[in-house]
């Protein structure tokens, strides 16, 4: 019997030949990578080590990658506090990754490791963040643990009790239809699938139009696979990889592949043809409560929202320039754009993408996770409704339980702007 | 015995359980004032020390789903709490396990309010409707690191171990 790309990974991981979906494995990690929780982690690590005589020194100080995001610069006195432990910690370990809050290094950790050339093919990968799963876009298992799960990792290098997961194979064919991509297929996924639909297994993607897919499209698919609840989310590495590790992480050295075996077993497989599929949008308060824009256009909104690590790249921020480029956006609303990374927000600066937005009346706030999780920048009003190319509408997600957030792609957050209503990118194309 | 103190539904968020603003709290000790938060009258009540140790929760599918914030369990924890569900979230769960917040899977479990739940041998009784349901053990990997009193007492004695060699 055959391997999914995930056994072959946690075998190698665990110096084992072959495993089967179900083993308990102790495989040892490539990157750990924290944010802000980072101030738990270090507090539940020196915990470990109370009382043991043993120096709290953690296992490989380069294997750590840690990135301020969450709420950069510091919105209250007690997370400046929090990112001054985190940096002292840093310092003391001797931790040579780590991305301050910095114009020529910052951004959203989901893209500050693919894009620094962090993640390789074939890797283990775990993070303090359910969206570690993005970085199965490029080959690699990556999964979200808790703080003091990683506190454990930073002890010993490797991840506890890691059960191999089975896989669900989701084969993608067709061409998109103009102004329809990776975002909206992945919420048609979690709408079809629910938001449990992949519990504790994990995502992989295939297909014709995986193949074709930039590397830009594939983060955004492993990103939001978490929200079908899967471990990970994972595209095999392909051409497309490692020109993306050449020439935008500037990887240089052997590239080490690894790809499914032809006959792994899979859970279920999905086959889904993206030809005729239409912008998507998930209404509140649940990721899986996913409509065709087309069923409830004509929403009103106070709040544009386009960014984060779900949809805060070049490509995006260029989808939304082309759309609203020469108009403004409507009476009463709010567009609020967050670049992923500083060195996105840099490009865009060059490119005139993000004056078009402003012209337009976007207001652009710094790289980081502003206003997604509703603990910094653009919270909601009572019963304000944003359009929001983020990953999650939870209640309360973007800081009021009585907001209403629903979640799109670029180009229908760009063209709703533009109304100030739910709005149909693709209406006469 | 133990008494269902509150009920939820379906896919309960970590946003829910535990909402973002409230994030630059991390330590265990600080988190249990945000629980449930935006239910002020459960989130007082909690603060009020109204329940006993061991009250439940019962929660339904994906109990815990998105963010990974461990907050999310200590919160929980820190008021002594049972969540009973018909499923959880795969981070969520990890977390509680690992934190000592005892966590208790049952698909089928039936139950309103101040209803008395029994647990005992791997079943859970409704007191009320006199039924019983069967609890899905934990895999035996996870039931090492609760028989250890938690993760940081079972990374503490592999450091331990790894430093004897």
């Amino acid at each position: 019997m055959g391997m999914t790309i995930v056994q072959k990974i946690l075998a190698r991981a665990s110096g084992k030949k072959s495993v089967d979906i179900g083993d308990v494995l102790e495989p040892r990690v490539d990157i750990a990578m924290s944010h802000e929780n980072g101030a738990l982690v270090i507090n539940q690590f020196n915990e470990i080590y109370q009382g043991t005589g043993i120096p709290a020194k953690v296992w490989d100080p380069s294997r750590i990658v840690i990135i301020l995001d969450h709420r950069v610069p510091a919105e209250t006195s007690k997370t400046a506090t929090n990112q001054k432990k985190i940096r002292e910690f840093i310092a003391a370990q001797g931790i040579p990754n780590f991305h301050d809050i910095r114009g020529d290094e910052g951004g959203i950790c989901h893209q500050i490791l693919p894009e620094n050339g962090y993640i390789r093919p074939g890797y283990v990968v775990v993070g303090t963040d359910s969206h570690t799963t993005s970085h199965g876009a490029l080959g690699a298992f990556s999964f979200g643990i808790g703080a003091t799960e990683m506190a454990s990792v930073w002890s010993l290098g490797t991840a506890l009790n890691v059960e191999v997961p089975g896989t669900i194979k989701v084969d993608v064919s067709g061409r998109f239809p103009r102004k329809v991509g990776a975002k909206d297929l992945i919420l048609h996924l979690i709408g079809m699938i629910s938001a449990e639909g992949a519990n504790f297994k994990v995502i992989e993607f295939h297909g014709k139009t995986i193949s074709k897919m930039t590397t830009s499209g594939r983060l955004v698919l492993c990103n939001m696979s978490v929200e079908a609840g899967a471990t990970s989310g994972i595209v095999p590495a392909d051409e497309e990889t490692v020109r993306y590790l050449r020439e935008v992480a500037g990887v240089k050295g052997k590239i080490d592949i690894v790809t499914p075996d032809s006959s792994a077993r899979y859970d279920e497989v999905i086959e889904i043809d993206v030809s005729k599929l239409t912008p998507q949008v998930a209404c509140p308060h649940t990721v899986d409560n996913v409509k065709s824009v087309k069923e409830i256009e004509g929403v009103k909104l106070n709040q544009i929202v386009i960014g984060s690590c779900t949809n805060g790249r070049l490509d995006d921020l260029e989808t939304a320039a082309k759309i609203v480029k020469g108009h403004k956006i409507a009476k009463n609303i709010r567009m609020l754009i967050f670049p992923a990374t500083w060195r996105i927000y840099r490009e865009a600066l060059k490119k005139g993408i993000l004056t078009t937005l402003v012209d337009a009346g976007a207001v652009i706030i710094n790289p980081g996770c502003g206003c997604c999780l509703g603990v910094h920048q653009g919270a909601l009003g009572d019963g304000e409704v944003a359009l929001a190319t983020t990953n999650r509408n939870f209640k309360g997600r973007m800081g009021n339980p009585k907001g209403e957030v629903y979640l799109c792609s670029p180009a229908t957050a760009a063209a709703s702007a533009l109304t100030g209503v739910i709005t149909d990118p693709t209406k006469g194309e | 015995m133990s008494k269902i103190v509150f009920k939820v539904g379906d896919d309960i968020s970590t946003d829910v359980i535990y909402p973002g603003r409230f994030m630059a709290t991390v330590l265990p000790t600080e988190t249990p004032q945000f629980a449930f938060a935006d239910y002020t009258e459960f989130n007082t009540q909690l603060k009020n020390k109204a329940f006993p140790p061991n009250s439940i929760i019962l929660g339904g599918a994906n109990f815990g789903c998105g963010s990974s914030r461990e907050q999310a369990a200590s919160t929980l924890k820190g008021h002594e709490l049972i969540i009973i569900a018909k499923g959880f979230s795969r981070i969520f769960i990890q977390n509680a396990i690992n934190l000592g917040l005892r966590t208790i899977i049952c698909p089928e479990i039936e139950g309103e309010l101040n209803d008395e739940i029994e647990i005992k041998d791997n079943k859970l009784t409704n007191k009320r409707t006199k039924k019983t349901y069967d609890i899905v053990p934990l895999p035996k990997a996870r039931q090492a690191i609760v028989d250890a009193g938690g993760l940081i007492e079972y990374t503490r004695r592999r450091v331990l171990e790894k430093h004897a060699r």
